[in-house]
């Protein structure tokens, strides 16, 4: 097991490099100039001069050359220091966006905590619904139950969250008046009141994306329960006289868990990812807004950074979700 | 229309009443929301109107536009004339003089040394500064004395109110940013985010692209102001929802370009909870005639240029009828409403620049035809489509991907296949069409397509460098790296010759008529450009918020120190 994870891991690197190259290249590659934003009043000449101020105007394996160095070197470098206080980084240039000026790392270290409470609660909510649903519709299927879990699970798949989101927007915001719209990012949660406030702003996105999350997982969780229940051994099981209740959540839930856990495990990459439409949509400064913001504002070494550490934990999660399959199913090993 | 503005006059003079009683910090938060989130402070780094609105509740310059285009003093004395010997009888030189007394936000004053300071910061060769066109032509900036500052052109400049004068050039603090100057100015990180002001407020958190905390300066010069002790700019998402917040929710009390369709507009003003505000500055949507061929047939470096003149519309005849077929008043009320009104001219306003040309307004398709037929343009075929020597009378039409846009280009289509016209339709990504990559086919400079349909605005009230694109020498070409504003590739030797003579006339009523007169050069006289719609910046407050007066000639939030909750 080591020593496969071990291989897994070195095998990561090269692949990792492949992927920045290819990342720098299609970005750069993109059409779209980082001064689209700037009013049509500014003359050419002043344009230029801004392009040649952010670096843009270097060939790109110069820029990229760069990158890795600053990615690989400066900002752990950077990080070091502020842990042990250090001066490795002192004088060296960190990641800086164009669109802003502040070290890309700055602007993740401030979104990544909100991409997590949002979307990770989403995913969390989705799962907690999503596996009930699932196994009681597996086990009593063709039910009503059975078809109200498909109803919703086909709801969750097809409407886009642009949609459902501005709908619980207007039922639940400017019709009822529950919940805000925009998200305060500048809450802090130090008493109830604060805490009640959090919950509140958190309820409409949360819902936006539960919905979504829980539609995927409850189907896979079904169709897996489904797979089981006319086991042999689910048969041995009952008749040895056990009851209902043990046979499905003991024997049943747990060989079904597994393909479902891997699949769950596989998603968690995507709460990092943030998630583009619904940060936009209520205002969650997370890392899907800072990306499509970047994106629009061609902001390169911004795009190519968030780009490169979604591959690293993609790459990441796979591995996990592997050793995470040779755990739960003692038949598949690793040696 | 003029009944709301009538009435908003009125909202905001009674409004004024309870302010004068207030103390600062009376009134608790004020909220504002933005569709683009601030991504920076300063002015001076700032990629669009979003950072800089911001930047003005903190930072100050020597004197600001009012809603009426006038110049008002802000951290200057007064405004300095030829009469008040503020400007040498040369006009090489111009002298403010800074308020007595003023502070910094962090207790120091502020002295004529921060202006030079500002000046060599903007200027500076490496430090890619956005506003640089403001310090165009100035030799060099002195502090006479500490609170003197003596801004020197390299030549006479008819209108020095350039340098420090609106929200696009106030004072940095020298202490503050001295380390930044130059190929370091990025990486002031600190300062460009929290920069320290003389405004009304200042900087308390920033997160990029996301929200600024502001609370009130201590050391603001009036000690009654700002009403509101802190303030909150949130950024993201869409008009639609910044509008939905302050007019629907009341969540926000501001909301800065709030530009929604009209129908929306209406269904969110009978919420009541706020209210729509419109300013018309000269922002005006047109459609632009290629006067060059942008055949694809022609060789790279070739095509779109001077070299080979546009085969259908080099007649003005053409351009004409196809201005007469659009119907302008339709166009503004399916796009803009309240935010939008028909205009037939580049430079539509201030009222005493703007030509009285309004001889496009009403739809003349008859005429328009007619116009056709007499330049030879026949349908010989029948099958709906004007042709002339076997050519058929066909056009590219681009524009950006815009909702808005993407219906006017839907019912011009509709009015030039009436007029016999085939018309083949375009909508480029705004970031290719804006970006200005030489490489890239789908700029708006190249101009490979035969005409094409965005906004443009002069960023001062007076026009003469905006007018100064339509000279022969601005045509974007292969030469210039396809760069240069004069999209249209026109190139009149009287136009040059007259916008000459306007860069040497100093009297306000001569130089209002030469820029009338180079409006209708370019508009009525030529067709080369095709005003369609005045766009004005739609914004909208909420009924508790005092104090709005939406400006088109400086930042809307340029008397944010005067803004109050309503009582």
């Amino acid at each position: 097991m080591l020593t496969f994870t071990l291989r897994r891991l070195l095998l990561a690197i090269p692949t990792l490099l492949v992927i920045s190259l290819v990342i720098f290249l299609l970005v750069d590659l993109a059409p779209g100039s980082p001064m689209s934003e700037i009013p049509l009043t500014v003359p050419p000449d002043v344009r230029q001069r801004m392009i040649e101020a952010l670096g843009a105007d270097q060939p790109v394996f110069v820029r990229y050359v760069l990158w890795l160095r600053q990615f690989f070197w400066v900002e752990p470098a950077y990080l070091f220091d502020s842990w042990f206080g250090t001066t490795l980084a002192e004088g060296e240039q960190r990641i800086l966006s164009w669109q802003s000026r502040s070290p890309v790392f700055t602007i993740i270290g401030q979104r990544l905590p909100q991409t997590l409470t949002v979307i990770g609660t989403a995913y969390l909510v989705g799962i907690l619904i999503a596996l009930p649903i699932g196994i009681y519709s597996a086990y009593r299927q063709y039910s009503l139950f059975d078809q109200g879990g498909t109803l919703f699970a086909m709801i969750g798949f097809s409407v886009p969250t642009f949609f459902s989101g501005t709908l619980f927007i207007i039922i639940f915001a400017v019709w009822l008046g529950w919940f805000p719209t925009k998200y305060d990012t500048q809450l802090n949660v130090t008493d109830w009141d604060s805490f009640v406030k959090q919950i509140k702003q958190m309820a409409l996105p949360v819902m936006t994306l539960g919905l979504a999350n829980a539609a995927a997982i409850s189907r896979y969780m079904r169709s897996s329960m489904l797979d089981n229940m006319t086991m042999d051994y689910v048969r041995t099981a009952r008749a040895k006289g056990m009851s209902e209740r043990t046979v499905v959540l003991k024997h049943v839930l747990r060989n079904s868990l597994i393909p479902v856990v891997t699949v769950i495990a596989l998603g968690i990459p995507s709460i990092f990812g943030g998630a583009i439409i619904t940060e936009n949509l209520f205002g969650v400064n997370g890392i899907g807004a800072a990306l499509i913001g970047a994106i629009h504002a061609s902001d390169l070494p911004m795009v190519q950074t968030l780009a490169f550490i979604f591959a690293v934990l993609i790459v990441l999660f796979n591995l996990i979700a592997d050793i995470l399959y040779g755990f739960l199913d003692p038949r598949i090993r690793y040696d | 229309m003029k009944l709301r503005a009538a009435l908003l006059g009125a909202v905001a003079v009674l409004g004024f009443a309870p302010a004068a009683f207030a103390e600062r910090g009376a009134d608790g938060e004020v909220k504002l929301t933005f569709p683009q989130a601030v991504s920076i402070v300063n002015p001076y780094l700032s990629g669009g109107t979003k950072d800089i609105l911001a930047a003005a509740m903190v930072l100050e310059p020597l004197a600001v536009v009012d809603p009426d285009g006038v110049l008002v003093p802000r951290l200057a004395v007064e405004i300095p004339t030829m009469e008040n010997g503020g400007i040498s009888e040369d006009m090489t030189s111009i002298t403010w003089k800074l308020q007595p007394g003023l502070l910094w936000s962090d207790g120091t004053p502020v002295t004529a040394d921060d202006a030079v300071f500002t000046w060599q910061y903007c200027t500076h060769p490496e430090g890619g500064c956005s506003q640089a066109t403001k310090y165009e032509g100035v030799a060099s900036v002195e502090a006479v004395d500490a609170s003197t500052i003596k801004v020197t052109f390299a030549a006479p400049k008819p209108n020095p109110y350039t340098a420090f004068v609106s929200g696009l050039s106030p004072l940095l603090q020298k202490a503050q940013f001295e380390a930044c100057l130059g190929a370091a100015a990025p990486t002031c990180t600190d300062a460009n985010n929290m920069p320290i002001g003389t405004g009304p407020f200042m900087v308390t958190g920033f997160t990029v692209n996301d929200t600024v905390s502001m609370t009130a300066n201590p050391n603001y010069r009036d000690p009654a102001k700002p009403a509101f002790a802190t303030a909150v700019i949130k950024g993201g998402g869409d008009a639609e929802g910044s509008a939905r917040a302050v007019m629907e929710t009341g969540e926000f009390d501001y909301a800065w370009n709030t530009q929604i369709p009209p129908d929306s507009q209406a269904a969110m003003a009978a919420a009541g909870k706020g209210q729509f505000v419109v300013a018309f500055g000269t922002l005006v949507e047109r459609i632009e005639m290629n006067t060059t061929d942008p055949s694809p047939a022609l060789p790279e470096g070739e095509r779109a240029t001077a070299k080979h003149p546009h085969p259908i519309l080099s007649d003005i005849k053409v351009r004409t009828a196809l201005s007469k077929a659009i119907d302008r008043t339709i166009l503004v009320e399916v796009g803009y409403g309240a935010g939008g009104r028909p205009t037939c001219n580049v430079i539509p306003g201030p009222e005493a620049w703007a030509s009285d040309n309004e001889g496009c307004i009403a739809q003349d398709m008859p005429g328009a035809m007619a116009l056709l037929d007499e330049a030879g343009w026949t349908d010989s075929d029948g099958d709906g489509i004007r042709d002339k020597d076997g050519k058929k009378l066909s056009l590219l039409y681009q524009t950006t991907v815009n909702p808005i846009r993407q219906d006017f280009q839907a019912l011009i289509k509709d009015w030039w296949t009436e007029l016999g016209v085939e018309v083949e339709l375009k909508a480029i990504d705004p970031g290719v069409f804006f970006g200005g990559d030489p490489g890239s086919p789908d700029t708006f400079q190249k101009f490979y397509a035969d005409v094409e349909m965005y906004a443009n605005n002069s960023d001062n009230p007076d026009p003469e460098t905006y007018l100064g694109q339509y000279q022969c020498k601005n045509a974007p070409s292969p030469e210039t790296q396809w760069q240069g504003e004069n999209i249209n590739r026109f190139c009149d030797p009287a136009y040059d010759a007259l916008h000459a003579e306007l860069t040497q006339t100093t009297d306000i009523a001569k130089r209002q008529e030469i820029a009338k007169k180079l409006n209708d050069m370019v508009t009525k006289d030529s067709m080369t450009v095709i005003p369609l719609v005045h766009r004005g910046t739609l914004s909208a407050h909420s009924n508790s918020l005092g104090g709005v007066q939406i400006n088109a000639w400086d930042m809307e939030t340029w008397n944010v120190a005067d803004w109050f909750r309503v009582k």
